[in-house]
Formats: structure tokens, C-alpha cells, sequence
């Protein structure tokens, strides 16, 4: 039997000014990205609560990325400090669960980055997917 | 239960080439909620538009669901369809299926699930939306311009024209900005002043328009139709309401060696100052770090001398606190440091020059009164070399130059080479350029001129190095068209340096919360639709602080930046952004935490009573979100230990749906 590919699922935040617009600049451009990322749109990212991560590894999700405007730039003035600091501390817990750094990441993306966008999810899935699935918090209780 | 609508377009085949839309439609059927699912070739278009108003008739819709491109394009166009069809607008989601997954795979099946998982996200989100209304809040009818160039005058004058108050604050001691410094303009060839200066008067005698010359802006709260601003006015030692700007201090400074910024520190001014003949407010300055009475007690003529007694060597820095309900930037820009570029030799001989600089040698109120003459000696030079595209397209030497085209240099080193020529025959020009661009009304036939009727020699490469020698500078350029290399003898050397946005730009678009591109460019809502709006709702961008701008393109810019302004001031009351935070009152536990992290203020504490169920009465405090204050932001959301707070259109049980059917 052949194996099939090995394709994770990776779940992505993205703030409405930055990044968002930055992915759909991406898009604009046709600059190609693997189609295991799926975007969930967010006002900015510090509306990320460590509550919607640690769902989406419940629920089987193998990478986790957030991305938000560039400190100083953030649409509401301090948000992604927030998420600086949040993630800081949200991560070095999901380590301690036995969750790799690797699989969680914070990136600040710009609306005019959109090179930047499809470079950091092919260079995040690359990585995500030289881990492996992700089995650790998975809950099957939330598997129908 | 909701009774969900999916519509899935086409765009053409900017979706359909990628994503198998019928099976997208299909697959959503099945999802919870959904009772209609269809698919169409342009949603957007009124027949779409008609289709989904009908659908939402005929099978009694409650909630929408379009999978089309992205919501930053037509959520707005479908919230409205849905108002037409009598939901509520926020009753609607869009799954981006073009810009995210259509544009970016090129596979056919890997699109499709891709568009359908995107697809059951959105179903899931429109579950648990609920109708949301915005909030109104008033615009307070004045408008703020911050520069004073010809982007800034021409913005104030055409709002000020249709009635609504104006401010201007620009930091030097006159407005005019970089157009007063030039001689003349392409390309009609008329004088900068001349057709400058009625502006600048018109500006200072209209009732609805108060200039802050020296001044700066240091703080902006607040949101659209309401910004508090704070503007610094700097000491500038003269009264201005007395200061009839006579001149008799200027004349009577003993400290006249200050370099001049006006004519770019090719002559020198007094302590006492006024920039220009034509200044606006024509009132004098003191440079503070040149002034003997300011440094050490000593002196005092100019306040001798004045008449009037306006000197004031007393004045401090005064704070102005005023209300705006719109912000247009209008910061301009600066030509770029040379320092970095030593193969050109500008720190080392005075006779290369770059051309704001030779703007001010041939301008008649210039230091050489019009004279085309020698920085180095004042001898009139008879071979000058121009050099194009000093720093600008410069993707190799980023560290030094910028990557972008300036825009205007060819057109005004053309307009150089052309009026050297008129004005001193026997002059011989020489061009280096890397491609001559001359798009533009009339622009093209300029640059022929320059070249065809005065002899202006333009040669294709660029100038390797500029070696000073004795009173020569020894050019070395290449000639990429006759394959040669050329060494020129020339007497002056002009550089046409990259511009940059002016450095104040980046702290005041920190203060707005506006956005900017990589080069410290303003950045537009949309680069082709709303090409004079910020992102961030109620600023306003105004010529060359959004790219680079020749004077034709920022007065068209100003005056449609302007429009926008007039149209936002025109309305009572703005609706808001319903999508705010609320506090559940009764799980809240008064701890504070939302209210430490909001950076709008936006959420006060108040003690409130609460019936309990055993019928007793208990006072708690409890947080409430001001609606008009509200940004949406959603950073107490995340703070509150208690999940009492949630943020209306991103809730957090909608969020967790969506990851969840993405997870499935």
C-alpha cells in the first residue's frame, strides 16, 4: 500500500490591516503557497485568544501561525504587542506540553508584503511538515 | 436556527479556472444551516446582486454566505446587497476564495477542497452571527492639513472654498514648501513664484483658513469625524500677531553667518530671519541656537530696532489642543542625503551640486540673484555635466539610494539643460541618463526640445566617477550606446538626487495609525480606487508624503484629497463600526483587566445594581464599553479572566467555529 502524502494542516490569523491584506496582496500577485494554510480573518492580532490555538491543536490542526502588522504599525496603535507578549508565553507553555516551538509561530506582515506572506507559509510548511502530525493535544472527544 | 443562502462566483475564470465552483455549491449544501446554495459567474455584478435579493425572497434566508474574492473588496457592495434584501447587513459572511485560494494554487482539486473548507468555515461563522447596528457619532467641522507646500495650500484653499474651517501646520517659519524654492516648471516653463505666491496669499487672508507656521503636531487621539490633536507651537521669539514684517532686525543682526535653508546653505542669513520675500506669515524667526541674546544674555538689537515691539525673547513653547473631524497629510518630500555617494565627489568640491540646489543658483531671488555661477569661485562655468538617477532605481546599492523612480528628475534635469542653454549659449550640457521617462501632458515633446532645438548632449550610462582636479572635475561616464568611454572636463556638476518622504513622516503616521510602504511612503486605502485615502479612516493623503509627485499630479491629488475631506465634513453624524466589544455584566468581575489593555480608553467602570435571584439586591462593578470610543480591536477580549468580554462580528464562539471547521 502506498502511503499518501503527508499534508498538514496549518490554521493562520490573520489581522484585517496588515496581514490579511498582505495575503490577499499574495493573491494579487499570484505568488503560489501551499493550499494546507487556511486563513481565519481577525480585526488584529492581539483579538487572538490562546483559547482559539489550543482549539485548533485539540482539533487535530499540526501548525499554528499568527501574523499582524509590524510593531509600531499596528492599525490600533499597541494590538500586536499584545500578541508579542501572549504568544511569548502561550508558546513556551505549548513547548512545555510537548508541543515544538516549530509548529507555532508569530510573524509580522505588512499590506505591501505580499512576497512576504507566500514566502514565511512555504518556509512554515516546509517546517510544519518535516515535523510530522502533531498528535500531542488532539482530542478525539471532538472527532465526530 | 439560521437559514443560510451560499453563493458561490465565478469571478469569470479568475475563480472558476481554479476551483470547481459547482462542486463548491454542492459540497455546502450539506452543511448545518444552509437551505440554498448556488453558484454565478460575476456575484458582484447587479444580476448577481438580484440573485441573491431574490433568493433571499424566495426561500426565506436569514443568514448569507459568499464565496467570492475578498472581503477587503465587496464585503461592503454584498452588506448592502443583503440591506436591499431587507437582512440585516451583518448577517453576511464572505469565504475569500480568489485572492487566498484561487490566485495562489493552480491545481484544480487542491483549489476545490480548499475553497470548501474556507467555504464550511464561513457557514459556520454566519451560524452564530447575530444583526448588529451601528452606533452614530457627530463630526466636529473643521479639517487639519498638516505641511504647508503647495499639496498642503491647495488641499486647505478647496475645502476652505466650499466652507468648512481649516488649520495648517507646517514646521517652518513660512508655508510654500519645496514649489518656493523652485525657479521654474515644466513644462510650461513659467516661474514657481509666480503662480505660487497668489496661493500662498489667498491662504493667508482666508477667513476660514488659520496657518501654525513653526509648528508641529505632537499628539492625535481620537477617531474619523472626531481626532483631538495637540500642536506644538515652537518659540519662534517674534510676536506674530505684532511683527509687520518689515525687515529692520533682519538688517540690524550682527550674527549673519547661518547657513540658509532656503537656499539650500549656499548663502547665509541672519539669527533674525524671514525665509523669503514672499514668506507667509511674513514674520521674522529667531534661530535660537544662533541668537547671542538667546545663548548668552547679549545683544538684544533686533528688539531695539523693532517698531512694532514684537521681539519677545520670553516666549516658551505653547501646546494648542484642537478638535478635527479630518487629517490630511501633506508632508512632501526631501531630496536625499549625498553623503553616502562619494564616487560623485559632492562632499568634496563645492561645484557638485545636486539640483534643488541649482533650482536656487538660477532662481532671481536666489544667492546669485539668477547668475548661473561657480559655488567654488563665481566664475561662470562653460561645460556642466547632469547627472540623473543619483540614488534613484537603485535596486543594487539599497543601502545608499532607493529602489523606486523619483519621477521628476528627468523632467526637471530636462528643464535645466534647456534654460542653461537659453539663458548662456555658450555653455555645453551634458546628460547622463539611465532611460529618459517623460510621461505626461506635453512632456515628451519638453524633452525633445531640450534635445533637438538647444543641443542639450544627452548620452545613454551612467557617471562612473567624479574626480576634482585643480578647478576642473574630471568626469568619467560611459557612453552605452557608441560602447565608448568619456572623460569630460566639466566646470559644474549637477546631480538629480533620489527624493524621500520627509523624515517627519514616520512618527505622525505612528501617531495616526496610518500605514506606510517599505520607503516611509504613505500608503493608500486602495492604490487605484481610493488613491487620496489612508487606510485608517479620516486621514487624508495629499501629494508627494503618498510617492513621488510632479506639481501637476499633487494640485490634482490636493484637490481630490480635498473633495473626500468636504465629503466627510458634509455629513452630520458618522455611523460607526458596529463590530465593538461589549461587556457581559453579569459574568464580569470588575477586575479592570480590559481596561488596562485598551489603547482607545474606550472602557469605563461603574458600580451597578444587580437583582439577584434570591431577590436581594447586590452592588458589583462592572465594565461598559463607550460604542463611540470603541475601535474593535478586540485586545480586551483576550484580557478578561472572565470571558465577560467579547467582540461583536468576531466572537469568540464564532472564531471557534471557524477554527473548528477548518480542523474537521
Amino acid at each position: 500500500m502506498q502511503m499518501k502524502e503527508y499534508k498538514p494542516l496549518i490554521v493562520a490569523f490573520c489581522c484585517n490591516w496588515c496581514s490579511y491584506a498582505g495575503a490577499d496582496l499574495a493573491g494579487n500577485n499570484r505568488l503560489n503557497y501551499p493550499a494546507d494554510v487556511k486563513i481565519i480573518r481577525v480585526p488584529c492580532s492581539c483579538r487572538v485568544n490562546p483559547m482559539f490555538i489550543l482549539r485548533a491543536f485539540q482539533r487535530g490542526a499540526d501548525g499554528v501561525i499568527l501574523c499582524g502588522c509590524h510593531p509600531g504599525d499596528c492599525h490600533y496603535t499597541s494590538g500586536n504587542y499584545y500578541t508579542r507578549r501572549r504568544m511569548a508565553m502561550l508558546f513556551s507553555m505549548l513547548d512545555y506540553l510537548g508541543i515544538e516551538r516549530e509548529r507555532t509561530r508569530v510573524e509580522w506582515v505588512s499590506a505591501a508584503e505580499g512576497a512576504k506572506f507566500a514566502a514565511t507559509m512555504n518556509d512554515f510548511v516546509a517546517q510544519v511538515t518535516a515535523l510530522g502530525e502533531n498528535k500531542r493535544l488532539e482530542d478525539l472527544r471532538c472527532k465526530r | 436556527m439560521q437559514r443560510i443562502g451560499v453563493f458561490v462566483c465565478w469571478c469569470g475564470s479568475n475563480i472558476a479556472g481554479t476551483v470547481d465552483v459547482k462542486a463548491v455549491a454542492e459540497a455546502l449544501k450539506a452543511e448545518p444551516g444552509v437551505v440554498y446554495s448556488t453558484d454565478y459567474q460575476y456575484m458582484c455584478s447587479q444580476a448577481g446582486q438580484n440573485l441573491i435579493i431574490d433568493a433571499v425572497k424566495e426561500h426565506n434566508l436569514t443568514g448569507l454566505v459568499i464565496c467570492s474574492c475578498s472581503p477587503r473588496m465587496h464585503e461592503a457592495t454584498f452588506r448592502k446587497t443583503a440591506a436591499a434584501a431587507g437582512l440585516n447587513p451583518y448577517m453576511v459572511e464572505i469565504a475569500n476564495i480568489r485572492e487566498q485560494c484561487s490566485w495562489v494554487h493552480k491545481e484544480m482539486p487542491v483549489g476545490t477542497e480548499k475553497a470548501i473548507i474556507l467555504g464550511k468555515a464561513a457557514v459556520a461563522k454566519v451560524n452564530l452571527n447575530t444583526p448588529l447596528t451601528p452606533g452614530e457619532s457627530p463630526v466636529t467641522k473643521r479639517a487639519l492639513v498638516i505641511g504647508g507646500g503647495i499639496a498642503g495650500i491647495q488641499t486647505a484653499l478647496d475645502i476652505a472654498d466650499a466652507g468648512f474651517p481649516v488649520d495648517i501646520v507646517e514646521t517652518k517659519p513660512t508655508i510654500g514648501g519645496k514649489m518656493a524654492q523652485l525657479d521654474k516648471t515644466f513644462p510650461t516653463l513659467d516661474c514657481a513664484a509666480c503662480i505660487l505666491t497668489p496661493k500662498m496669499v489667498d491662504v493667508a487672508q482666508h477667513e476660514k483658513i488659520r496657518i501654525f507656521s513653526y509648528s508641529e503636531v505632537t499628539d492625535v487621539k481620537g477617531f474619523v469625524g472626531n481626532f483631538d490633536v495637540t500642536i506644538k507651537k515652537k518659540a519662534r521669539f517674534v510676536d506674530e500677531t505684532k511683527c509687520t514684517g518689515c525687515g529692520d532686525c533682519v538688517d540690524k543682526c550682527p550674527m549673519k553667518k547661518n547657513p540658509n535653508e532656503f537656499n539650500m546653505g549656499m548663502d547665509n542669513r541672519s539669527a533674525i530671519y524671514i525665509p523669503f520675500a514672499q514668506a507667509v506669515p511674513k514674520v521674522a524667526t529667531i534661530d535660537a541656537g544662533a541668537c547671542t541674546m538667546l545663548k548668552k544674555g547679549k545683544c538684544g538689537l533686533c528688539s531695539k530696532v523693532c517698531g512694532a515691539g514684537a521681539i519677545d525673547y520670553t516666549q516658551k513653547d505653547e501646546f494648542i489642543e484642537e478638535k478635527y473631524g479630518a487629517i490630511v497629510v501633506a508632508t512632501g518630500f526631501n531630496p536625499i542625503s549625498m553623503d553616502k555617494f562619494d564616487e560623485y565627489a559632492y562632499n568634496q568640491s563645492k561645484d557638485v551640486i545636486t539640483s534643488l540646489e541649482f533650482e536656487r543658483l538660477t532662481n532671481a531671488a536666489g544667492p546669485t540673484q539668477g547668475k548661473l555661477l561657480r559655488p567654488s569661485d563665481g566664475k561662470h562655468p562653460h561645460k556642466i555635466v547632469f547627472v540623473q538617477c543619483v540614488g534613484s532605481r537603485c535596486a543594487a546599492c539599497a543601502e545608499k539610494g532607493k529602489e523606486y523612480c523619483s519621477k521628476i528628475c528627468c523632467m526637471y534635469t530636462a528643464k535645466h539643460a534647456m534654460l542653461t542653454r537659453d539663458k548662456y549659449p555658450d555653455t555645453e550640457v551634458y546628460v547622463f541618463y539611465i532611460d529618459v521617462r517623460t510621461p505626461g501632458k506635453n512632456f515628451d515633446e519638453f524633452y525633445r526640445r531640450a534635445v533637438e532645438e538647444y543641443g542639450v548632449n544627452y548620452i545613454k550610462g551612467m557617471v562612473g566617477k567624479i574626480v576634482p582636479e585643480g578647478d576642473v572635475l574630471k568626469v568619467q561616464a560611459s557612453d552605452l550606446i557608441s560602447n565608448k568611454q568619456l572623460h569630460i572636463d566639466a566646470d559644474l556638476v549637477v546631480l538629480a538626487a533620489a527624493i524621500e518622504p520627509d523624515k517627519s513622516a514616520r512618527p505622525l503616521a505612528t501617531m495616526l495609525t496610518a500605514s506606510m510602504d517599505t520607503n516611509d511612503f504613505f500608503t493608500e486605502a486602495h492604490p487605484k480606487l481610493r488613491p487620496v485615502e489612508s487606510p485608517t479612516a479620516g486621514v487624508f493623503l495629499s501629494g508627494a508624503c503618498q510617492g513621488p509627485k510632479d506639481i501637476p499630479e499633487t494640485v490634482s491629488q490636493a484637490g481630490a484629497a480635498a473633495s473626500k475631506v468636504i465629503g466627510l465634513l458634509c455629513k452630520d453624524k458618522l455611523t460607526g463600526n458596529p463590530c465593538i466589544a461589549s461587556a457581559n455584566e453579569m459574568m464580569c468581575n470588575g477586575c479592570s483587566s480590559c481596561e488596562r489593555v485598551c489603547p482607545y480608553g474606550a472602557i469605563t467602570y461603574s458600580d451597578k445594581e444587580f437583582r439577584m435571584p434570591d431577590r436581594t439586591t447586590q452592588i458589583r462593578r462592572v465594565a461598559s464599553v463607550n460604542p463611540a470610543v470603541c475601535q474593535g480591536c478586540g485586545a480586551c477580549t483576550v484580557a478578561c479572566p472572565s470571558g465577560a468580554m467579547d467582540l461583536r462580528g468576531f466572537a469568540n464562539n464564532q472564531i471557534m467555529a471557524e477554527v473548528d471547521a477548518i480542523c474537521k
